[in-house]
């Protein structure tokens, strides 16, 4: 260990290639044009105020969607480059080394930093609306949590640029990842970007827990709680279990590789299979976290736009913290092959098949609660309504992969890449869509264009089929996953060709989600009164956008899973408007989550070079701002006055005469 | 964080006072569980690579019983102090605070001290993190361990110089009960170390 050590890697700009040399010119442009225009706009202030300092749940949320779209953005151009270098056999878009890269990059992003950030946004626009709450239980926390998230993307990102992406695959295995067999800055790239944005996660988890079991609004018992809530409170104790698994094993890691331990390497007595049992220890439940909230989504869209109470309110939520706990309990079955006896392969075998049941029971309930019901089709509904048979796609090829004997067969083919795409993008990223788009009018005061929307669907839904559905056929003809190129003779030309289309048609769709973000916020009506879809519980009483304490009273009349359907019903609205207003206690906004974000850059960056010096003042950094954080906490909050809500509720009042 | 009247069964403590201080504490204890999973983390691995010392020095050759003990006593020690401090502060008692955490301070720093002079011989006997896989697995837990009581050390005495500016407010008197929490909850750790690394290394 040598503080001033300034070690260069072999490259440390990356220049090698014509699609790196293209991402230098857009990376530096667009970051050129936005500081040009935000100067000359002069909104650096506005930003600053109302954004970067922000403690808002409902901003952070946005903040959290938008950081989560642009990754899908990155996320699905790897997708595309694979797709397209695919496509045919012996193609030279990529060469072998790139192509693992961007394998790596690929997976990692879109669950780390592309369906993590877009669940916890959706979690940080709904669920404080939906209990009752006027903020989560620690606001700041949960800043520091969003600027850990960013920054540890941003240091991710930044691999393909400055020093060389890492290339061991999302799942990291050792010996592959460790000093010997893949030195340089890539792998330290994954480690520290997973780790400080992991670090951030365990803090929502941490604050949504507390913020649901503390801070529900008076007759919000917890059988009372929307189903979005139940499953982030679910997902918040998955998140608790789960994200210090992955810090320590991160950390071990990074201690082979930058201090020469022996936790994973082959000689002086390390294991390298330690890494595959704690990395999927907490990978495994990581899925679940990106795909019960995805369930909690589905429930209340269903229920709304089905126009009915929820099908089996108490097996839905017995169903999911049966998953939780199962969760932990199924890793092995990542890696039934690498050499467990058929004792320890029999029990998660059984485990994972009955994973199946809770799971099955949530179908059922889904399909029962549409049965007579006056069902719409809007986005998000459309985009739940996908979910049932895509997601059973992919669930019934779990349970086929979860038979030990027959993953011997399966593993590592093409068939075990579309079981898991069926079940993430079937499952998290519709859920996504769908809480994008049912949300949207809550967050802002306008829907997303219907017809562009629905386009966008149903381009993206094809296109999805058309990818994956060959993709079993493939893998089951023997075609390996993560490799870079084929020989005609080998017969997966026809198939691989048209799975290309189909991930072309998915990126139309995605560019059409956009268009339709874009066209909708030039083009689409406003409306501030705040239910839209005729919803049926707590933050659709309130209006759109929400002022930034959420509720100018407390509601008063929670009385079922359903308060806002069943006020509506009795002719009452949710508060009680003989009750005086009373000033609101608030968080004030706050710079050190981003100020101390900044500083874990530093250390992010200076610990994937390997440069300590760099390293150890950036940690300094974030103590630093913690301390003086610690000093200054006596004054961070304040009182909204009584006659700024009633300003605001003027205000509110004049917009909707004024569309009337 | 509307309400401010205190919800019926909550302890007439000062810490407990704010709607803000209930929440803190509650969200403390669910972090310390976040805590145990990685400590939990780290003594499976330990357990794991115990035994693998790949010809290098063995735990029976390092650990020297005295020294162990003296650590454990002072860290044991230094958690009943920390616990009168606690006892202090609900007096309204800032003397006996002060008293009772600088005594919790001090142990917990010669603990540490013991701690450092302990790793240092192991290295100058040429046993290091780099040797073996036993030794980078004793390494990271104990090293873990001993960071989590330097942040301790740092962090109780900054909450004290805020008690000395600000009294015991509700606002210090949280901060001095979580800071407590986290000082007992590294004292419970210590005992599994005890247990898991030191007694069983002797066997």
């Amino acid at each position: 260990m040598d503080l001033f050590n300034f070690k260069m890697p072999e490259q440390f700009i990356i220049m090698n290639n014509p699609l790196i040399i293209g991402a230098w010119i857009s990376i530096i442009l667009a970051s050129v044009g936005i500081v040009f225009f935000v100067t000359k706009y002069k909104k650096w202030g506005y930003l600053w105020r109302e954004w970067f300092t922000t403690v808002d749940h409902k901003k952070i949320g946005v903040m959290y969607i938008l950081a989560a779209l642009l990754m899908l953005f990155r996320g699905g151009f790897d997708a595309i480059l694979m797709r397209t270098q695919l496509a045919l056999p012996d193609m030279k878009v990529l060469d072998a080394q790139h192509y693992n890269e961007i394998f790596t990059t690929h997976g990692t992003i879109m669950i780390l930093f592309m369906a993590m950030p877009f669940i916890i946004g959706l979690m940080n626009v709904g669920v404080p609306l939906q209990i009752g709450a006027r903020d989560v239980a620690f606001p700041v926390l949960n800043a520091v949590s969003f600027w850990l998230f960013f920054v540890g993307a941003m240091v991710f990102n930044l691999s393909f640029v400055i020093g060389g992406s890492p290339d061991a695959g999302w799942t990291n295995y050792v010996p592959l990842s460790g000093s010997e067999l893949t030195p340089g800055v890539g792998i330290n790239y994954y480690l520290w970007g997973l780790q400080i944005a992991g670090i951030g996660t365990l803090a929502t988890g941490i604050n949504f827990f507390v913020t649901i079991l503390k801070m529900r609004a008076p007759g919000m018992t917890l059988l009372r709680m929307p189903m979005f809530t139940w499953s982030t409170l679910v997902t918040s104790v998955i998140i608790i279990f789960a994200f210090p698994v992955l810090t320590i094993t991160l950390a071990l890691l990074t201690f082979d590789r930058l201090f020469g331990a022996h936790f994973f390497t082959i000689d002086a007595g390390g294991m390298p299979m330690m890494w595959a049992n704690l990395f999927w220890i907490w990978g495994h439940p990581e899925v679940y976290i990106v795909i019960l909230p995805a369930f909690g989504i589905f429930s209340d869209v269903i229920s709304t736009f089905a126009r009915k109470r929820l099908f089996g309110y108490h097996a839905m939520v017995i169903s999911m913290v049966a998953i939780s706990g199962l969760s932990f309990v199924v890793w092995v079955h990542h890696f039934f092959t690498m050499g467990n006896g058929p004792w320890i392969n029999s029990i998660f075998s059984i485990t994972t098949m009955l994973i199946a049941v809770p799971t099955g029971v949530k179908v059922f309930n889904w399909l029962f609660t549409m049965y007579k019901g006056r069902i719409e089709t809007p986005a998000p509904m459309l985009w739940s309504l996908a979910f049932i048979p895509n997601f059973l796609i992919g669930g019934v090829t779990g349970v086929m992969l979860a038979s030990a004997p027959a993953d011997y067969q399966y593993h590592n083919s093409y068939f075990l890449v579309s079981h898991f795409h069926y079940v993430l993008i079937g499952g998290t990223v519709f859920g996504c869509m769908a809480g994008l788009y049912y949300w949207w009018p809550k967050i802002f005061d306008f829907k997303l264009n219907e017809r562009i929307s629905k386009w966008a669907f149903w381009i993206f839904i094809v296109g999805f089929n058309v990818c994956f559905l060959p993709m079993y056929l493939v893998g089951l003809q023997g075609m390996p996953r993560r490799i870079y190129t084929y020989k005609a003779e080998m017969g997966w030309t026809m198939w691989n060709f048209v799975q290309t289309i189909g991930a072309y048609l998915m990126g139309i769709g995605f560019i059409l989600i956009v268009w339709a973000i874009i066209y909708s916020i030039r083009h689409e009506k406003r409306d501030r009164s705040g239910d839209p879809w005729h919803g049926r519980t707590l933050e659709w009483a309130i209006p759109s956008p929400p002022p930034h304490y959420n509720f100018s009273r407390m509601p008063s009349r929670i009385t079922s899973a359903d308060p806002y359907w069943d006020a509506k019903k009795r002719g009452e609205s949710m508060f009680d408007e003989n009750e005086p207003l009373k000033p609101i206690h608030m968080p004030n906004n706050d710079g050190m989550p981003i100020v101390m974000s900044g500083f874990m850059f530093i250390a992010g960056f200076g610990f994937v070079f390997e440069w300590l010096l760099i390293a150890f003042i950036g940690l300094l950094g974030v103590i630093g701002t913690m301390v003086w954080r610690s000093f200054k906490d006596y004054d961070a909050d304040h009182y909204v006055q009584v006659e700024e809500i009633e300003r605001d509720q003027a205000e509110l009042q004049a917009s909707l005469e004024g569309r009337s | 964080m509307a309400s401010s009247s205190v919800p019926k069964g909550t302890p007439n403590f000062p810490e407990y006072q704010t709607e803000e201080g209930r929440l803190k504490i509650f969200g403390f204890w669910v972090f310390l569980a976040a805590e145990v999973v990685l400590f939990s983390t780290l003594f499976a691995t330990y357990l794991v690579l115990a035994d693998r010392t790949a010809g290098g020095p063995t735990g029976k050759d390092l650990f020297e019983v005295k020294d162990f003990m003296i650590e454990t006593m002072l860290l044991l020690t230094s958690s009943f102090t920390c616990g009168l401090a606690t006892l202090e502060m609900r007096k309204g008692n800032k003397k006996g605070v002060f008293i009772w955490m600088i005594t919790t301070l001090l142990l917990g720093a010669g603990f540490l001290g013991m701690e450092i002079s302990e790793f240092v011989a192991y290295v100058n006997e040429g046993a290091t993190l780099q040797t073996s896989a036993f030794l980078s697995g004793f390494f990271v837990l104990v090293g873990t361990h001993g960071l989590h009581v330097t942040v301790g050390i740092i962090w109780i005495s900054l909450v004290l110089i805020q008690v000395a500016q600000r009294g015991l407010t509700p606002t210090t008197c949280r901060k001095l009960f979580i800071g407590g929490l986290y000082w007992h909850f590294l004292d419970v750790v210590w005992i599994f170390i005890f247990t898991a690394v030191y007694l069983t290394g002797l066997i």
